[in-house]
């Protein structure tokens, strides 16, 4: 089945919000906003969830940290407790000054890369990716709003058309 | 405007009072000859055998002259042996032990008084930075900075009589101080150019009047800008604080080298005044923090939000990570090369002082960083005092850990004393900053910024 979609373009972004706090208000259920750069406060009005990458990223240091103990811990004192300019190898605790800077760096390094991954996965982006861009306009100075139509197509058109949009247009969703 | 609630200030003079008490006991009780200094130490090892060994090791005969030297060398922080041939090691022991035991008092109280100072000092360095950065969000908090820097002048000044009473012999916090040590002791005389007694007072005025004269002028232009017609005074301000803030970074090293690093004259650390500050600034925020709060929560600061105690508690993390990225540095870098005459410093610290030296670093920065970590806790009020209120005790930690090895040795405990110094001081704080925060309006009024910070949110 084809499902179509309004797209109202904007040229600002204050307008744009207002737009999107309208046609919450009608409960329309909005698909997507394509926007040139950040707008703030633009997840709040459009009653986004809260992202959990902060959370995936403190784990992620959390592994890090496991493992830069647990490697050092077998290299340096279980598997060849060397004497290296008498530095105490009897056990983790003596020694463990001279790890903390790989242990800090491991942390944020697993914290840091396996975030990005995760926000590359979970936003769907990699090289060769096509580019799912519903106006050229939008990456410049154009706000594009979808809204989803099911069967009311004119009254969400005459609703978008009402907020300020400079074109509205409707089109088939793939 | 604020009005001192009356149960607020009682509280203030009941811990003052109690404070007062609990120093007077300390300094009652210390004793001030040889056999009482011994009596009270067999006394408190009588009951568990801790500790014990290493007095029986100094009384042992079975010991050679020059071991029982070198371990006493080794743990005194006050060169007293080098001159004494004549005595035998018992009596050297003794009279180690008398000097510590009256330090401590002594310490308890100078501890208290350098932390409560310092929260003030890190609270002014803050509020320079604010000025001179000029910072959208913190305007409306201005008052309670100024109201907590209020404190700066009486803490500073009992600080400084503090040195005055060392200078003049009436204790033995700094041993330097004492010319029969300083007789026998060429490290000492080495340093002497730096370390005497009126260059020291003089250095000491210096720092004090920079940072009250600024604290003054700043207080003064931010209440004249509040019916000036232009922002003149705010200018001023701006260029005062620029001006200060130079002048704080050098006299506050130069400072934590008089005052903290000087207990120990054979020991230093490059970075010690750095250290030091990371440890006056978290403080200090913690304080602005929790004193913000508990306006709020009474009502006085209308425009406080909970974006602006969030600003607060992202400070606190960071100063507190940051103070933990200094204290290992020092640390670490010590250990690393363990050059005997720098890492006697931390080898006291381990020997003696395991609990607080290790228990500061769980309060200082395990506690912070798990507590205020998260975004949602930030803005959570209790949330916010709960860790201000270890981060402030595990301040206090730190620097009863930068004086106490020097002057008392293992003979250190926080008893009354030490307890009575905080809440002495502690009530003396509550009660200059309060009635400091009822002289002028909660609100800084035609400051450029005061709309922003009305209206800050994140």
């Amino acid at each position: 089945m084809s499902t179509k979609v309004v797209q109202a373009l904007y040229n600002d972004d204050d307008i744009l919000m207002d737009a999107v706090k309208k046609v919450k208000a009608e409960h329309h259920h909005i698909e997507e906003i394509y926007c040139p750069f950040p707008v703030h406060g633009l997840d709040k009005a459009m009653g986004l969830a809260p992202t959990r990458i902060a959370i995936t990223s403190f784990m992620y240091g959390c592994l890090g940290l496991t493992v830069a103990i647990v490697m050092m811990n077998f290299i340096m004192i279980q598997d060849w407790p060397q004497d290296i300019g008498g530095k105490p190898s009897f056990s983790y605790l003596q020694n463990m000054p001279a790890f903390v800077p790989v242990m800090f760096e491991m942390t944020v390094f697993f914290a840091a890369h396996l975030m990005v991954i995760t926000f590359y996965m979970r936003s769907k982006l990699w090289p060769f990716k096509k580019a799912e861009n519903p106006d050229v306009r939008t990456t410049d100075d154009h706000f594009l709003m979808e809204v989803a139509v099911h069967g009311n197509e004119d009254e969400v058109t005459a609703l978008l058309e009402g907020t300020g949009a400079v074109e509205v247009k409707i089109s088939e969703k793939h | 405007m604020y009005t001192f609630s009356n149960r607020l200030r009682t509280a203030a003079f009941i811990l003052m009072i109690v404070g007062a008490l609990g120093l007077g006991y300390g300094f009652f009780t210390a004793p001030s000859t040889v056999e009482e200094a011994k009596a009270m130490v067999a006394d408190s090892h009588g009951g568990h055998g801790s500790g014990h060994g290493e007095e029986a090791d100094h009384a042992t005969p079975a010991h050679g002259d020059e071991h029982a030297e070198e371990t006493h060398a080794q743990k005194d922080s006050h060169g007293e042996e080098a001159g004494a041939h004549g005595e035998t090691d018992a009596d050297k022991h003794g009279e180690h032990l008398l000097s510590q035991l009256k330090n401590k008092p002594w310490a308890a109280l100078y501890v208290a008084a350098f932390f409560f100072m310092m929260i003030s000092l890190g609270v002014l360095a803050f509020y320079a930075i604010q000025r001179a950065s000029q910072a959208g969000w913190s305007p409306v908090l201005f008052r309670v900075m100024e109201g907590i820097t209020a404190y700066l002048l009486p803490g500073a000044a009992i600080v400084f009589v503090i040195l005055l009473l060392s200078g003049f012999h009436l204790n033995h916090l700094f041993v330097w101080m004492d010319p029969e040590v300083v007789a026998h002791d060429k490290l000492i005389q080495g340093k002497s150019s730096y370390l005497n007694v009126p260059f020291f007072l003089i250095r000491a005025v210096i720092y004090i009047a920079g940072w009250v004269a600024y604290r003054q002028f700043s207080r003064k232009f931010s209440i004249a800008q509040d019916t000036a017609a232009d922002d003149s005074y705010f200018k001023k301000n701006f260029r005062i604080s620029a001006g200060f803030l130079v002048f704080f970074l050098v006299s506050e090293s130069m400072m934590s080298w008089d005052w903290i690093m000087s207990v120990d004259p054979h020991w230093f650390s490059t970075l010690f005044g750095w250290y030091v500050f990371a440890s006056m600034f978290v403080s200090g925020i913690t304080a602005i923090a929790m004193i913000t709060i508990y306006l709020k929560a009474k009502g006085y600061l209308e425009h406080v939000n909970d974006s602006h105690i969030h600003d607060l508690a992202k400070f606190m993390f960071a100063i507190s990570i940051f103070w933990t990225y200094l204290w290992f540095s020092q640390f670490m870098l010590i250990w690393y090369a363990d050059i005997p005459e720098e890492v006697t410093y931390f080898v006291t610290r381990f020997e003696d002082y395991k609990l607080p030296f290790f228990g500061m670093l769980v309060m200082n920065f395990v506690f912070p960083l798990l507590i205020l970590m998260n975004s949602d806790y930030k803005r959570v009020n209790w949330f916010v005092v709960m860790a201000g209120i270890v981060i402030l005790l595990g301040h206090y930690v730190d620097v009863f850990n930068m004086i106490m090895p020097a002057t008392v040795g293992d003979q250190w405990f926080i008893g009354i004393a030490e307890i009575g110094g905080i809440l002495f001081f502690l009530g003396l704080f509550i009660f200059i900053v309060f009635t400091a925060l009822t002289k002028a309006p909660l609100l800084a009024k035609r400051n450029p910024f005061i709309e922003e910070s009305k209206h800050f949110h994140y």
